[in-house]
């Protein structure tokens, strides 16, 4: 038998049509909620996931939606100075530890990786299935502290405050705690996964960039969490016992949290930015119609800001650490630029005399690079230590890390599940509303937070509750920027509803992507391939052709010399 | 070698499908995922306890003279005893392994058994010091001199934060690791492990032996140089 | 332990031959770690001064590195399994030194500003 043709080649035309399904796909497999509840199937804990962060991304939104309300006048316009500080500290706490960071690797990564790599599963199912309870407990610990004292820390717990508050910091850290190790787990698998299950010839330079994004995420969940961990622990054990190790009344040194704190947060920040940045990577590939411009600069990019993450968390501390550690993190910070720098050159190589279709994940992938960029180039002016000094703790740093975060995660999450949607569930969407959402979202978002750099190089300070009226006028640009924004997420969230109910039945490569979780059915069956993949270059194209009458990408037969010569495409 | 010649005559290693998962093409593939990720744990583990030894780095820097001290408060001797213990439970738990490599059913439950025991022998001596610190009240910042110190502020209290955070952090983990090895005993004594499957024996191995390394480290830190 | 060529080669390859550790040698690195727990414990008498956590240190590394080397089978494993325990100190030495040098820095200035706040009423 050749193992050099994918099986569709080696079907007659009219057969493949009427393909019979061999084997049921991986949610008709097994039925009833036990199956859902003890499975060991990736895929099913990525829909499960996809689920639990589409929910606190619900909450967190919400939360947004009336922070920004109350900004609309100074002093009080619906809640009091108290309700507004736990109302932006849980949408910062839900929106991070539960919604981006899981976002693209646990629910998408989970989902893709093993199908990408050509293997059956990830190398831990037991240990992926209790990632995703413990997900489940840190957010039930997590959104306990809402409705015990609340939480009015900032996302960051920052002592001496969070040793004081009344609120209930505890409840809300050890849900964090358990996050983290919820993080963990998907980083040990997804490394493990990828050294261990890669099938016969996928080597490291045949694999996607996706995969390579989630390979360096990973990485930086393995080595950086543990230090939230233990950081966190301490400042349990510093509420509930009074260690000292972070409260100058007992000898201890809050500046010392504060480097604990981001020598975790600091890479967290790569570990929610580099698999969107792999989403990208397939989306501008895919839709330009174009190999990926210098791959292995791609891959050596994902590496290096994985790397570099780890030498640059001192720039959140500019005004509380010593003057020479300033001096050098700022040095240090403006390296990163230098990979995320050589990411954006290529995608818009890429772009250059690419074939460029406008579907909706394209329009999210574009999104993304502007927005990205803006957020990347702000990210400059922070990292200067003289003009950090007066934009530092303004609505400037607001604006920009939601630009990285919003603009740039939020994006790509959502260009990449407008991406695999028909793979994940087998339902193609309306491109018409779905386009129509991203503009609404990408006018929103800069409506919303554009102001906001305005705002803040003018001296608005971040997490102020009360202002002077002369802002009041960006104010109420950026809340009705929200609400327009808001609209355009619902719109989004009814795109991908109506294709669930009434979407059309998907092909296996809608796209005409080359990547192997297009050679398996839409949706995948349990063991992800019925016959073992091929595995190519993971961005030549240039073979699959439309099939009109499906509008399935399938690959254009092979001279009859290549193939084993038992049948041939007509 | 006695133990190479043994080798070659039984089963070849990780021929064992029993207990092969679906998705691994083999069990060797299997054993490799299975130690890979062991160790990508025992890197957290290692992240993990490195926040307290830069806690303790910077508060001996800042106030060397406290750490010295207070250190002379700790039982050298019950230390050392300490250390000898885990030490010894390391040899038990690498003689283990190689008792599983080469089918030795006996001496693999053997030498778990001296594992957890030592493992407990270990927590008991850290109890009595333990009981020790709090008659004495030498016990973290918020409570050091005891509840009846009042609100006097001492220094001390610090190396003590430090101490307890760090052995109780230890601490925990042997707790851990003896129901780890707990539950390879019981599987041995099923008789579960052969040279042809002895993944979760060589895994727990490499815990306990991660165990142990923290402690050499933390022996000399608080009980010799404070 | 072959652990990502094994399936990037794609042949099925023979299992690896796993090394046996040999009753002479865990007996002989059991004892070298009692000596060395020894050694250590004789040198804090020894007045170094400023000198004594690094002979600790130094003594504990080497303790390390015999049960991480022989112990946990690191010497005849996988490199990428040291390169993991390796690359992980590593991270650990960049969190402590950098934290420990920017405290140190800072401390004078923090030891002004307490003194100014007990002054000042």
């Amino acid at each position: 038998m050749s193992t050099t043709l994918p099986p569709t080649t080696r079907l007659p035309e009219q057969a493949w049509k009427s393909e019979p399904i061999s084997e049921p796909d991986y949610l008709r497999n097994k039925r009833g909620i036990m199956s859902w509840v003890y499975t060991l199937d990736h895929k099913r804990i990525g829909v499960m996931y996809l689920i639990g962060i589409l929910t606190a991304f619900l909450m967190g939104g919400v939360m947004a939606i009336l922070v920004r309300t109350e900004l609309l006048s100074p002093s009080r316009t619906i809640m009091g100075p108290d309700a507004y500080n736990h109302m932006f500290t849980l949408h910062g706490a839900i929106m991070t530890f539960l919604f981006i960071i899981p976002s693209i690797p646990a629910a998408l990564g989970n989902f893709i990786l093993p199908i990408m790599l050509g293997a059956k599963d990830v190398a831990f199912p037991r240990m992926n299935l209790a990632s995703w309870y413990l997900w489940v407990f840190g957010a039930v610990f997590l959104i306990a502290a809402m409705a015990l004292n609340g939480l009015d820390t900032g996302w960051t717990f920052y002592t001496p405050y969070s040793t004081t508050t009344n609120s209930s910091v505890i409840s809300a850290t050890l849900g964090v705690f358990i996050l983290g190790f919820s993080s963990i787990f998907t980083g040990i698998n997804f490394i493990a996964t990828v050294h261990i299950m890669r099938p016969k010839g996928m080597t490291w330079f045949r694999m996607p960039l996706f995969l390579w994004s989630l390979y360096s995420t990973a990485i930086i969940q393995v080595l950086a969490t543990p230090v939230l961990g233990i950081t966190l622990l301490l400042l349990i054990a510093e509420r509930a016992l009074g260690i000292g190790f972070f409260d100058p009344k007992l000898g201890g040194d809050p500046v010392l949290y504060q480097h604990f704190f981001w020598f975790y947060s600091h890479p967290a920040v790569y570990i929610m930015i580099l698999p969107a940045m792999g989403v990208i990577s397939e989306l501008i590939s895919t839709f330009s119609r174009t190999p990926i411009f210098g791959y292995r600069f791609m891959c050596y990019s994902a590496i290096a800001i994985a790397f570099l993450g780890f030498l640059v968390w001192g720039h959140h501390m500019f005004t509380s650490e010593s003057a020479m550690a300033a001096v050098i993190f700022s040095a240090l910070t403006f390296s990163v630029s230098i990979p995320s720098g050589i990411k954006v050159f290529n995608w818009l190589a890429t772009l250059y005399k690419g074939s460029i279709s406008l579907t909706t994940p394209m329009c999210f992938a574009l999104s993304f690079i502007l927005l990205f960029t803006i957020g990347g180039l702000t990210g400059l002016f922070l990292g200067a230590l003289a003009t950090d000094i007066h934009l530092h703790d303004t609505y400037f740093v607001v604006a920009h890390f939601h630009y990285v975060m919003m603009g740039g995660s939020l994006m790509a999450f959502i260009g990449g599940m407008f991406y695999w949607w028909p793979k994940l569930f087998g339902k193609m969407y309306s491109e018409f509303w779905g386009r129509i959402s991203c503009l609404i979202i990408f006018i929103g978002f800069n409506w919303t937070f554009f102001p906001q750099f305005i705002l803040g190089s003018r001296g608005m300070p971040r997490r102020f509750y009360d202002y002077k009226p002369e802002y009041q006028g960006l104010h109420v640009i950026s809340t009705s920027g929200a609400f327009f924004l808001g609209i355009g997420l619902i719109l989004c969230a009814a795109v991908f509803l109506h294709s669930l109910w009434r979407g059309r039945r998907a092909p296996a490569n809608p796209w005409g992507a080359a990547t192997l979780e297009w050679q398996t059915a839409s949706p995948p069956p349990l063991h992800n391939f019925v016959d073992d993949p091929v595995v190519t270059d993971p961005y030549d194209m240039a073979d699959f052709e439309l099939q009109r009458d499906t509008g399935d990408y399938v690959r254009r037969p092979y001279t009859p010399s290549q193939s084993d010569g038992t049948e041939t495409q007509s | 070698m006695i133990a190479e010649a043994q080798l070659s005559q039984g089963p070849a290693p990780h021929a064992d499908e029993t207990f092969r998962a679906h998705h691994f093409e083999t069990a060797e593939q299997q054993f490799a995922a299975a130690k890979l990720g062991m160790w990508l744990f025992l890197v957290t583990e290692v992240l993990f306890f490195s926040g307290l030894f830069v806690a303790y780095a910077v508060f001996r820097v800042l106030h060397p003279e406290v750490f010295v001290n207070s250190a002379a408060l700790l039982d050298t001797k019950l230390g050392a005893i300490n250390t000898v213990i885990l030490l010894f439970s390391s040899l038990t738990m690498a003689w283990a392994v190689r008792c599983s490599q080469l089918g030795q059913q006996r001496g693999l439950v053997l030498c778990l058994s001296l594992t957890i025991a030592a493992a407990v022998a270990f927590l008991g001596v850290k109890g009595i010091e333990y009981a020790h610190k709090w008659h004495e009240g030498h016990l973290w910042a918020s409570q050091y001199g005891g509840p009846q110190a009042g609100e006097t502020f001492d220094r001390a209290g610090s190396f003590f934060s430090v101490y307890f955070a760090m052995t109780g952090l230890h601490a925990v983990h042997i707790i851990a690791g003896i129901a780890a090895i707990g539950w390879l005993l019981k599987r041995s004594l099923r008789g579960d492990f052969s040279p042809a499957y002895y993944t979760p024996v060589d895994v727990v191995g490499l815990y306990w032996h991660l165990v142990d390394l923290v402690w050499i480290f933390l022996f000399p830190l608080l009980y010799l140089v404070g | 332990m072959a652990v990502s060529s094994a399936q990037t080669n794609g042949q099925s390859r023979r299992a690896h031959e796993p090394h046996v550790s040999s009753p002479a040698q865990l007996i002989g690195i059991f004892a070298a770690l009692l000596a060395l727990t020894g050694v250590t414990v004789a040198a804090a008498e020894f007045p170094f001064g400023d000198l004594d956590v690094y002979v600790a240190l130094a003594i504990a590394g080497v303790k390390a590195f015999l049960v991480a080397a022989y112990f946990m089978h690191l010497k005849y494993d996988h490199p990428l399994n040291a390169v993991l325990l390796v690359f992980s100190i590593v991270l650990v030495v960049l969190f402590l030194g950098v934290t420990l040098s920017d405290t140190t820095q800072l401390a004078p200035e923090v030891q002004a500003a307490a003194e100014a706040s007990a002054a000042s009423p």
